[in-house]
């Protein structure tokens, strides 16, 4: 059975450490929020100028001035600072993110990701995501394995336009987990998702990877 | 000491038309996060007041019926230089119809690019958008990253000067940089929360963003406040932006709309 959003979202959530500063993309990244393990601090990052981001408000809590990067209305938690947007990047590009979970059109087996424009369709912009990539100390993209009609997305070389060269170190698909080599600069596979063999993940990856000695199951 | 403060957004800018700083062809630059922190009166009087061929330089393109959204229905401007821009439908089919020249930047280096500008410095290195379409054309070099050339040695091949002169970490391999531009424009409109009369700015909450850095990075800058207060009585300690930035204040009513309401049960 292929892992369901929420249950992606569950593992990535496994990637945080007490104390991390984390900056969630917008879709199914912002779900991680939901899945910190009780006990543990997380300061979620906010590229539009907030660190410690808190859920969102109550109807008398809603402000105009205070939004999230996904421009929906926010909290801020105790504790909370607010700045510019030169002072978020400076944030972020300068490493002092320890994490961020973005979402992938295309890996490459290098760590390449794609996921920003489709050639031929309106371009909406980058956003923060180029910064994100090039910055923050961890990069873990959550996706679906495969496109629709099966199209491999974890591929030799991505076909689409790149928002980074060599910057994903972990891979948590619908179908398995898989962490980037730095030496070899190939991804390992570790984890399959219940019910899926390495020869189904074999199948559907265009890319060359590494198979660890032993492969786990996911625990969801 | 000359003052600053205008009874309206449409004052200023005839002001402004008669003192010939406001005209077709300039570029603006126009402070926000989505819906979030743009002067928002201020964009009103600018398309009043009918200046065309505008370059601007923002964020996001505001939506269709508010914010940047109303210069670009009436056609007056020719270029963006944004980071991102999905909530626009009229922006969408001029864009395609090519009618309207977009630069994408990404969105630190979008803030970089105006923070540098403003403090006078003409080009910066960034690892962001290295190897992809952003990094065509421009100038890449492999440069040490800071952490790795503790005390300035970050130059492969360069020296620093001096007895005492710091090496690169052992072990540490240089990565591709790419030369951006500091950004500075005519006109720079910006929101903030309070100011006094000598233009000292203090910004609330997230509407802060592109603010501060626009206001550093422009000919003339103008202020859209919720509110102006004495001389004295903002605490110094705590003020975002110093009042010698500022050319302009206005203060007006803001709607304030929000884009995605979302709230908990």
């Amino acid at each position: 059975m292929p892992l369901t959003r929420d249950q992606i979202t569950q593992r990535a959530a496994k990637e945080l450490r007490d104390g991390f500063i984390v900056n969630l993309g917008i879709g199914m990244p912002t779900l991680v929020a939901n899945y910190v393990p009780p006990g543990m601090d997380i300061w979620l990052q906010s590229e539009n100028g907030l660190l410690g981001m808190g859920p969102f408000p109550s109807e008398a809590e809603v402000d105009a001035d205070l939004i999230n990067a996904g421009k929906q209305t926010i909290t801020a938690r105790p504790g909370a600072s607010y700045f510019s947007s030169a002072e978020s990047f400076q944030m972020i590009r300068g490493g002092h993110v320890d994490l961020t979970i973005l979402g992938a059109m295309q890996v490459s087996q290098e760590g390449d990701l794609a996921n920003w424009m489709v050639p031929g369709k309106m371009v909406k912009g980058m956003g923060g995501a180029m910064d994100l990539v090039a910055g923050a100390k961890k990069v873990i993209v959550t996706m679906e394995h495969v496109a629709k009609g099966d199209a491999a997305k974890v591929v030799k070389q991505c076909s689409l336009p790149l928002t980074g060269k060599k910057c994903v170190d972990m891979l948590i698909t619908d179908l398995c987990v898989m962490e980037m080599d730095p030496v070899k600069r190939r991804f390992v596979l570790t984890e399959v998702a219940p019910g899926t063999t390495v020869d189904e993940i074999k199948q559907k990856t265009e890319a060359e990877f590494i198979i660890a000695p032993n492969v786990q199951t996911v625990a969801v | 000491m000359a003052n600053k403060t205008f009874q309206s957004a449409s004052d200023t800018f005839a002001d402004l038309k008669a003192k010939g700083i406001l005209k077709d062809g300039i570029t603006v630059m126009v402070g926000g996060f989505g819906l979030c922190g743009i002067p928002e009166n201020l964009i009103i009087a600018l398309r009043d007041s009918g200046v065309k061929d505008l370059t601007c330089i923002s964020n996001n393109a505001g939506v269709d019926d508010f914010g940047l959204g109303l210069l670009l229905k009436t056609r007056q401007i020719r270029k963006m230089i944004s980071s991102y821009v999905g909530e626009n439908a009229e922006f969408e089919r001029q864009y395609l119809a090519g009618e309207l020249e977009v630069e994408f930047n990404p969105q630190g280096t979008l803030a970089e690019r105006i923070r540098a500008g403003g403090a006078g410095i003409p080009a910066f290195y960034t690892a962001t958008g290295a190897g992809t379409k952003v990094a065509e054309g421009k100038e890449t070099r492999e440069l040490f990253r800071p952490y790795d050339g503790v005390g300035g040695c970050t130059i492969p091949g360069w020296k620093v000067p001096g007895k005492f002169a710091p090496t690169p970490r052992v072990g540490a391999t240089p990565r591709e940089y790419v030369l951006e531009t500091g950004l500075y424009a005519d006109l720079s409109l910006v929101k903030a929360h309070k100011a006094d009369s000598f233009g000292n700015l203090v910004y609330r909450k997230t509407a802060r963003n592109f603010n501060p850095m626009m206001a550093t990075a422009a000919a003339f800058v103008i202020a859209e406040v919720d509110q102006t207060v004495g001389l004295g009585e903002l605490d110094a300690e705590s003020i975002h932006t110093p009042g010698s930035y500022v050319d302009r204040i206005v203060q007006a009513k803001a709607e304030k709309r929000i884009e995605q309401r979302t709230v908990r049960k």
